[in-house]
């Protein structure tokens, strides 16, 4: 049998303000990975939530984001009557849209932001069915009329169901807003496609995405076959979760990669301050390790005992950043994606998921600080030990 | 080589052969025992006296198994622990060991009960068979009451009883004590005293003892001293 856990459990207690050090470190660097990895997973989960697996995006084809890819109006109707999309009773869902950037002025800070501005065929929320007119009306085909996302009529100034705002040489009115459910849509206005090409002097009948509705998500090979293979056409294909995951891939990676960055080296500075309160209790306590190996135990109870004394520090530690860490679930922020350059509002998101990997970080770093001390405790000679005070 | 009891007979339980030990200390070869030669019969109590920086210390730790001589042998009960390793060596002395420390060296965040109760943790015994045996070492050292006590909380000499307690308690083959009275008053040096006489007289338990005290020392069988790295006798009483 080992040393007993009792023992590591009233030492760290004992010795609590050489362990607070090291509690606070690894604490501060568990709470800034759960929270940046919670901005991280905030940002791809309101991207991908925008998009539906019975949807697919058709662009044209080498063009990576709607911005890059244009369809004329024959080439949509060639596609809308393609086997596999949908039908309402008014015809086949798809909706034929482009995307615009303007400036809007911020609530909070009076400065001005980019926003996307989408054209919409009126069918759209047929084909998207998780985004619905939350107060007011949707817009009139024909009009300048403009329905806003929630989280835009929330932070941005002037965007409210009554309001005209300028832009695009165009003056428009607010009519409705929408509830995207947290989606990326929450941040975008939306209006009738072809009268935001006509208010930007766009060619009328040229449009850069057709979001389709499929009859069932199965039958995604099908149109991408029928499509690929009509040689009046020149278009790819995709899912429309892929497509949202591949355009918030980079700024999630970036997000990710900053976040794993800062705790790192945060992380580094907590294994150093668990190694100096290990060591220095080994140091302490190097008497009560020798009586403890003279009575029998062995090198590797010592070790033990050491490691999980760091373990259990450690843990604290986890456990005080991850609560540290908790409240900012639900918080949202904006940050600018750089696939549309406009600004997108997202909410922070703490899972159990990163909770847990927060907790095992924490343990990781309790290893380090923990290990190198351990085993010198184990390795000093008992006869030597015992002849300190 | 110094017959601590005697003309060597069946009896014999330490049988110790030509140790040397030296430290290196600087680019000097501390030399602290030299030749030594030592027989201990079961049942005996020894005391080790000698001038500080003797190697009496040095001496208890080969015994014991805390340290190995540069050479020699040591056998003790039939084992030849000088042939042991490191691990070997560490379960031979939770078996055959008791040590008792002259600065006690209870653990101070454990009670009275769990120090006692931890050579017990290296044996097969169950939860309530380790408490009787805790129960049972207590109540010898007269310390029934001090169970639920941390050190801090105890006398010297009640510490010194419980670390006798917990010497004893897995009923090792030899108890080994460093100026077990050093640290303590005349009054709580002569309790612990008789209380080592009695685990000798009444138990059959073997002690080998250092100490600076002749008072202590006249409770021994025998005296021996130690003396340019080897022993002398000193005196021997009756049994
Ligand atoms: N690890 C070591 N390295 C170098 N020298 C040592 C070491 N351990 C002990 N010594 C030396 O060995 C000699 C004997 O030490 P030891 O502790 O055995 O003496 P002692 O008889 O117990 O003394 P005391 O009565 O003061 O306890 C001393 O000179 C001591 O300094
Ligand atoms: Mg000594």
């Amino acid at each position: 049998m080992a040393i007993p856990f009792v023992y590591s459990l009233r030492s760290v207690r004992q010795r609590y303000a050489s362990g607070a050090v090291a509690v606070l470190g690894i604490a501060g660097a568990v709470g800034v990975f759960v929270a940046m990895l919670a901005l991280a997973r905030g940002f791809s989960s309101t991207l991908t939530a925008s998009a539906s697996d019975a949807n697919a995006i058709v662009l044209r084809a080498g063009a990576t984001s709607e911005i890059y890819s244009s369809l004329s109006l024959e080439q949509v109707r060639i596609i809308q009557d393609a086997p596999g999309i949908a039908r309402g009773k008014d015809g086949p869902l798809v909706s034929a849209e482009v995307v615009e950037l303007a400036t809007f002025s911020l609530k909070k800070r009076g400065t001005d932001a980019n926003l996307q501005v989408r054209g919409v065929s009126a069918r759209t929320l047929e084909v998207r069915e998780h985004v619905r007119v939350a107060r007011g009306r949707f817009f009139r085909p024909g009009l300048a009329e403009l329905v806003v996302g929630s989280s835009v009529a929330k932070n941005y100034a002037g965007l409210d169901i009554g309001d005209t705002v300028k832009f695009g040489g165009g003056t428009w009115q607010v009519v409705g807003i929408l509830d995207a459910g947290g989606s990326v849509f929450d941040s975008e206005l939306w209006c009738d496609a072809t009268v935001l090409n006509q208010v930007y002097k766009r060619p009328e009948n040229l449009f850069e995405s057709l979001t389709v509705r499929l009859r069932s998500p199965a039958d995604l090979q099908k149109l991408r076959d029928t499509l690929t293979s009509d040689p009046r056409l020149t278009v790819t294909v995709e899912r429309e979760r892929d497509y949202y995951e591949k355009t918030s891939g980079t700024l999630t990676a970036l997000l990710r990669t900053l976040g794993l960055l800062v705790a790192a080296v945060m992380g580094i500075g907590a294994v150093l301050a668990a190694l100096n309160t290990m060591y220095s209790a080994v140091a302490a306590r190097s008497r009560e390790v020798a009586t403890l190996r003279a009575l029998g135990f062995g090198a590797a109870s010592v070790v033990i005992c050491f490691v999980f004394e760091a373990l259990l520090i450690a843990a604290s530690g986890g456990f005080l950043g991850c609560a540290a860490a908790l409240p900012i679930n639900g918080y949202t922020t904006e940050v600018m994606n750089w696939a549309t350059v406009s600004h997108v509002a997202f909410a922070f998101r703490v899972t159990p998921g990163l909770i847990g990997a927060g907790i095992a970080f924490a343990l990781v770093m309790g290893l380090l600080g923990g290990v190198p001390p351990a085993l010198r405790a184990a390795r000093r000679p008992v006869a030597t030990a015992l002849r300190e005070l | 080589m110094v017959n601590a009891n005697g003309a060597p007979n069946g009896k014999c339980l330490i049988r110790a052969r030509n140790l040397d030990k030296s430290y290196q200390r600087g680019g000097e070869q501390l030399h602290v025992l030299q030749g030594l030669s030592l027989d201990v019969d079961r049942g005996g109590f020894l005391a080790f006296m000698g001038p500080s920086g003797s190697g009496k210390t040095t001496l208890l730790n080969l015994l014991g198994g805390l340290d190995v001589p540069t050479s020699g042998s040591i056998s003790v009960a039939g084992d030849e622990i000088t042939a042991m390793g490191r691990s070997q060596l560490t379960a031979w002395r939770a078996r055959h060991v008791g040590f008792v420390f002259q600065m006690y060296n209870l653990i101070p965040v454990l009670t009275a009960y769990q120090n006692v109760e931890l050579p017990l943790l290296l044996t097969s015994l169950g939860r309530s068979g380790r408490r009787e045996h805790v129960e049972t070492a207590l109540e010898l050292v007269g310390l029934p009451d001090r169970m639920n006590h941390y050190p801090r909380q105890l006398s010297g000499g009640q510490e010194q009883r419980v670390a006798i307690a917990r010497a004893i308690v897995a009923d090792p083959t030899l108890l080994l004590c460093d100026e077990p009275t050093g640290d303590l008053d005349r009054r709580s040096a002569d309790e612990v005293m008789q209380l080592l006489g009695r685990l000798v007289d009444e138990h059959g338990k073997t002690i080998l003892m250092v100490t600076h005290d002749p008072r202590a020392a006249e409770r021994a069988r025998t005296t021996l001293h130690l003396e340019k790295g080897t022993l002398v006798e000193a005196g021997r009483r009756a049994a």
